[in-house]
């Protein structure tokens, strides 16, 4: 019964709302036609007396369920009652109980949500007790039990459905002032000696204000519909009009006239209609005010229009000797974001690197500078709203950019493999890890069930798990983040590929871990012989894995070549930057990831 | 496991508990001269006052109250008041006309707003904005207008379903379906409505995890990884939100066996209040509290299979 909003409403969000809501809401469709209807329903309501050609009670024998005329502007009922008034006058008592139901509701839950949340402790445990306990019953049920005992009075009625409703208030402002409660403004308003009404009323009502206006939007939509419901059952109070026992008039004689049902089925409807769109849209409205652009963290700021020279260090032959064909060409790549408002935000710009086989080709940046973007781009698993705008990525002849979602999939895995940067999140925590092994082999490589299983249990051996059989059969919640990771990097060689893109493999990893897993990377690079693009924002794991590097900034490559030769003699400034990070932080983002592989080994663990 | 199981039914017997205490100590303390309401205005105080005492209504509340609960306990809900009929066997005659509504209404609700949602979801652009106004149109309509339009349309105009009675499955399948489409319908529009929305929010929410990208670039196609992985994450909340509506359809079905004429626990609890019979209501409490904890029960057990996170819990 209780359609109750999510108690997840942002109310930190919602509290940015500066200008009116009332004023943003008038400027969107839906908000402005919902608001007019409920507008002169509410007027239609007050000045029903005024309004209405006849008295709605009185009957007329003669009216008796009489056709729309000059007499009757929407005819008549069975009685002989103008439908018109009664239709005005049922607007005021539907609304004024449906405001009954409103106001009861919000003033238990409101008061419950702010004292049990901003006190806790044993009143926590009890009001989430009695909500769930109201929670647990059909709200119609209670209504017809109270009904036996106190008679059929609207009003009354209206009130315990506002008592069985108030959880839907309690929830709400108990959650929005639980997230508040610890805010540091609050600790401040609290240790400057105001007492805690004030609190409650000057910072805790502000921040619950607009989830409660939304909330209350919807009760009355739920309070209007069981109102009507009960009096359409014939269970109200009959002496006065509403829509329901005009509903239920009309009813009755659905067969002689069945326009009688219409007019209170469209106020009832248009009323729950509107009150709840409007309560949706107010919510549409404080989200996108408050997150213009959340999920776009990883998204550069626009790239300088100017193209500034890549630096480009020379080839040292040995290098291009010893090294296989050429794997991974990748041309003049650039990927966008469509926006919502149609035009495309460039996240990576002209972006050409090279990857043979046996090759790892390390891509570094800061944050945000559009590393993991152009890495995602050769999967082609770009997040919603990303494309690549132009340049190719050709793959065994294959231009990846351009290519079927079919293809695609057929590359993935068997061709192309990726090991992902946080190891918990990169398994599905409702499946066995075992499980998420074995299913892309038997799609990508038509192994059987057995045959797959043995497969990843040799894997997960061979990436060091020391007990494959009971890691096989654990959940990702069980297991540690560093064997998480190795879990994903043994998925990500599970079907042989040639080309391995690793987007920071250890940047989540504890320090002594990530010694071992970029030994292990290494080590199954040679082994299987993969060209390797290594997204990573430390120049420790450059040196310590890469042949050659690409600095990236701001969504293009300033500077590529081979190790050696970009640590003998950085060119470009912002190279260089990084590397002085690195000697005087020990790191370029700080402290989590400050050692190179090989200093790490010798740092005794703890 | 088993633990769990027993943790919650205890948990559920006490609620039962609860409600039907409070439920009693309301219904008495606000009953007024009952057995006069029985007998009606002409009977005579010496007979009002017999009925009463038969009834054990002149007994002290407490004292009434734990007489109710040791039968009721036994399974023994006393008799209604007016019809002298055993409350267990009117409510058991019915309790299976409601449930098959129901859970009828449930179920649909269930595959369609998985189907829909889903869709939605991943298709995104027009179809997800039409589906989330519909979904939100659907939600604020109340269940017994939709009920009101699906009589005037199939029933009277188009007369391609009865508009009243019920058949029961057993003794007549066409007849049931001639009976019960509509009422089924009209209870599961709203459900479909309210579960199509978190669905399709939750398969969005799933679909943007970093698991799902993981999956993929190990060759598995979209599609799998949508009806495998994102499906059973998107599966908890989304059984949340059927719990809640089971509740409301509960509550939508006692007005919708008004408007189809069916004889179910609606219908019961209708008569009974308003007559104020209150070992039937009480025995209309006590059956939809069990049946409300059984169903959240059930609920709890598959969101544990679908997340084993929660098993430890």
């Amino acid at each position: 019964m209780t359609e109750a909003l999510s108690p997840g409403a942002p109310a930190a969000a919602l509290r940015t709302a500066r200008i009116p809501l009332f004023h943003r809401l008038l400027k969107t469709p839906v908000g402005l036609a919902a608001l007019s209807f409920l507008a002169l329903l509410v007027l239609a309501a007050i000045l029903a007396p005024v309004l209405s050609p006849a008295d709605p009670n009185l009957a007329s024998l003669q009216d008796v369920s009489a056709r729309p005329g000059p007499a009757h502007v929407l005819g008549a009922d069975s009685a002989g009652r103008d439908v018109f008034s009664r239709l005005l006058f049922s607007s005021r008592f539907s609304l004024a109980g449906a405001l009954v139901t409103l106001l009861v509701a919000a003033a238990i839950g409101v008061t419950g949500g702010l004292i049990a949340g901003y006190y806790g402790k044993w009143f926590d445990a009890i009001s989430s007790w009695l909500t769930n306990l109201l929670m647990a019953l059909p709200g119609i049920i209670v209504l017809l039990a109270a009904r036996a005992v106190l008679g059929p009075s609207m009003w009354l009625s209206m009130a315990i459905f506002g008592v069985l409703l108030s959880p839907a208030f309690f929830r709400l402002v108990y959650a929005a002032v639980t997230a508040v409660r610890n805010e540091l403004y609050v600790d401040a308003a609290r240790v400057s000696g105001l007492s805690d009404s004030r609190i409650i009323g000057r910072h805790i009502l502000t921040v619950v204000r607009a989830p409660v206006i939304i909330q209350a939007s919807m009760v009355a939509g739920i309070a209007v519909a069981i109102q009507a419901g009960l009096e359409f059952l014939g269970l109200g109070d009959m002496t006065i009009p509403t829509w329901g026992s005009m509903l239920n008039d009309g009813f009755a004689n659905i067969y002689k006239a069945p326009l009688l049902t219409l007019w209170p089925s469209l106020a009832i409807g248009l009323t729950c209609v509107a009150l709840t769109l409007l309560a949706n849209t107010m919510r549409d409205v404080l989200e996108r005010s408050s997150s213009p652009k959340r999920r776009r963290t990883k998204a550069a700021a626009p790239a300088p229009v100017k193209r500034e020279a890549v630096v480009r260090h020379a080839e040292s032959e040995r290098t291009s000797a010893t090294l296989g064909e050429e794997l991974l060409v990748m041309k003049e790549l650039s990927v966008g974001y469509t926006q919502p408002d149609g035009s495309v935000k460039s996240v990576v710009n002209d972006v050409s690197l090279t990857v043979r086989r046996g090759e790892v080709h390390g891509l570094i940046g800061e944050s945000g500078s559009g590393k993991t973007q152009t890495a995602w781009s050769i999967l082609r698993l770009l997040p919603e709203g990303g494309r690549v705008t132009s340049g190719s990525i050709l793959f065994e002849g294959k231009d990846l950019a351009h290519a079927s979602e079919p293809d695609m999939t057929r590359i993935r895995g068997r061709k192309i493999a990726y090991i992902p940067q946080e190891p918990m999140s990169n398994l599905d925590a409702s499946f066995t890890i075992g499980s998420q092994l074995v299913e892309p082999m038997r799609v990508c490589l038509g192994l059987s069930k057995r045959e797959a299983k043995d497969r990843a249990l040799a894997l997960l051996g061979r990436v060091g798990i020391p007990n494959p059989q009971r890691t096989f059969a654990a959940y990702p919640h069980e297991v540690s983040g560093g064997m998480a990771q190795r879990v994903l990097i043994a998925g990500a060689v599970s079907c042989n590929p040639d080309l391995l893109i690793a987007d920071e493999p250890t940047t989540a990893l504890d320090v002594t871990v990530q010694a071992e897993v970029l030994d292990l990377l290494r080590t199954l690079q040679s082994e299987m012989n993969m060209g390797v693009v290594l997204v990573t924002h430390n120049f420790g794991v450059v040196a310590d894995l890469c042949d050659r590097v690409s600095v990236m900034r701001d969504g293009r490559i300033v500077e590529t070549g081979p190790v050696k030769s970009i640590f003998a003699h950085p060119e470009h400034p912002y190279t260089r930057t990084l590397f002085d990070a690195i000697l005087e932080d020990g790191d370029a983002r700080g402290a989590l990831n400050p050692v190179p592989a090989a200093v790490a080994k010798e740092t005794p663990s703890e | 496991m088993l633990r769990f199981i027993l943790r919650r039914l205890f948990s559920g017997v006490v609620l039962v508990f609860v409600i039907s205490t409070i439920a009693y100590l309301l219904l008495y303390l606000g009953g007024g001269d009952i057995a006069r309401s029985i007998l009606g205005e002409s009977a005579t105080a010496a007979t009002v006052a017999q009925k009463a005492h038969s009834l054990g209504l002149d007994r002290p509340v407490l004292e009434q109250y734990f007489g109710w609960l040791g039968h009721a306990v036994t399974g023994n809900l006393g008799s209604s008041w007016f019809t002298g009929q055993a409350v267990s066997a009117a409510v058991s005659a019915r309790v299976g006309v409601t449930l098959s509504l129901v859970l009828g209404a449930t179920l649909i609700s269930a595959v369609v707003s998985i189907i829909i949602g889903v869709w939605a979801a991943a298709r995104r652009g027009w179809i997800d904005r039409s589906v989330q106004l519909l979904s939100v149109v659907g939600v604020a309509v109340p269940g017994f207008l939709i009920a009101l339009g699906l009589v005037t349309v199939f029933a009277i105009n188009l007369k391609w379903f009865k508009p009243t009675g019920f058949v029961q499955f057993a003794s007549s399948p066409s007849g049931w379906i001639a009976t019960a489409t509509l009422p089924i319908l009209a209870l599961a529009i709203g459900g479909i409505a309210g579960v199509t929305a978190q669905v399709r929010g939750s398969v969005i929410d799933a679909l943007r995890q970093d698991y799902v990208r993981t999956l993929r670039s190990r060759g598995l196609p979209r599609n799998r990884v949508v009806f495998k992985h994102v499906l059973r994450n998107a599966g908890g909340p989304a059984l949340a939100v059927l719990a809640v509506q089971f509740v409301g359809l509960l509550g939508g079905a006692v007005i919708v066996e008004q408007i189809f004429a069916i004889p179910g626990l609606g219908q019961v609890a209708v008569t009974a209040t308003s007559q104020g019979d209150i070992p039937l209501v009480m025995g209309l409490v006590v059956v939809t509290a069990i049946i409300v904890v059984v169903v959240n029960l059930l609920i709890d057990l598959l969101q544990g299979w679908l997340n084993p996170k929660v098993r430890l819990a």
